[in-house]
């Protein structure tokens, strides 16, 4: 079966303050780093899976993302999906 | 009369309840490994504080899925009463049994203290003995206690009076002050103090006790 490798990037939604990334804002300041007018932290789930397809590979990913790695009152998350490429002997 | 205590793996106020509430209050307790199905003769169930599951991934995320917490979605739509406490507000947002969202502290620190609340509602058995704007003193022990939630949903909540209760000095940056609401039907209370920590007076403060008297009506 194909072999899909994924990316799914969870960020807070933009109307829900991140504090951590304040204060990761405020420390970059610190080390001399100017300028810099946002700064939000999210985080990044790296899987791989088996699916018959892409787009079955896609619908299992999205059900994932909405039910279990992201809270949707709260965080968004984007995709980024290729297949593995099989090796050969 | 008898009320259950979800034990998740990583709870920690389990016994801190039981204590409160068959040790001060006399309430029969059992409690309730999160791998049961059985909440047969229950009255009411409490999700006790701590990090279920280690709270991985979100606080309550995977603890959602704790064969228990089917049960406890039936019980609830049967009119059983529940209460979330801290981690167990957290998995009852997570659940869907509450409406919004509870997420980092503004101030970034886990906050241990005492703090003074008002009762924004009485329209539900869990604060009937009170008045509105009644004061309340309850510890809290949070990080993730901001409560965040649309302005729809804000809206709701004030339209339902499902405000329960309200921070006086907001610690922790939740919308409106928020420090615990109900569902609109009034059986799920979720909050993110701790009143199983002011039922006995050893430890300074009773205020704790009428929220968990109305586990049994």
């Amino acid at each position: 079966m194909p072999r899909f490798h994924a990316r799914v990037l969870v960020s807070l939604r933009p109307s829900v303050l991140d504090p951590a990334g304040e204060a990761a804002r405020s420390a970059a300041n610190r080390l001399g780093v100017e300028g810099i007018s946002k700064l939000r932290i999210g985080k990044v789930v790296d899987l791989e899976l088996e699916a018959d397809n892409e787009s079955e590979a896609r619908k299992q990913l999205e059900l994932l993302s909405d039910r279990l790695f992201t809270n949707p009152v709260i965080e968004d998350w984007s995709l980024e999906l290729q297949p593995v490429p099989t090796t050969t002997a | 009369m008898s009320i259950g205590v979800v034990v998740f793996p990583g709870s920690n106020c389990d016994r801190d309840v039981r204590w409160a509430a068959q040790g001060c209050l006399n309430i029969p307790t059992r409690f309730l490994w999160h791998e049961t199905r059985d909440l047969n003769g229950l009255d009411a169930v409490v999700l006790p504080g701590g990090f279920s599951y280690g709270d991985y991934l979100r606080c309550g995320a995977i603890a959602r899925f704790a064969p228990v917490l089917e049960s406890l979605v039936e019980f609830v739509a049967r009119g059983g009463r529940v209460l979330g406490i801290c981690n167990g507000f957290q998995v009852l947002t997570e659940l869907g049994l509450l409406p919004g969202a509870l997420t980092r502290n503004r101030s970034l620190h886990f906050i241990c203290e005492d703090a003074l609340l008002t009762v924004e509602s009485n329209r539900t058995p869990w604060l009937m003995s009170h008045q509105r704007k009644d004061a309340l003193t309850l510890p809290i022990a949070h990080g993730e206690g901001r409560y965040q939630c649309s302005d729809e949903t804000l809206c709701q909540l004030q339209d339902d009076d499902a405000i329960a209760l309200r921070y006086v000095n907001n610690p922790n940056g939740s919308v409106a002050d928020i420090a615990g609401i109900t569902n609109k039907t009034g059986n799920v209370l979720g909050l993110m103090p701790h009143p199983e920590r002011a039922c006995d007076p050893v430890i300074g403060g009773v205020d704790g006790r009428g929220l968990l008297q109305s586990l049994l009506g």
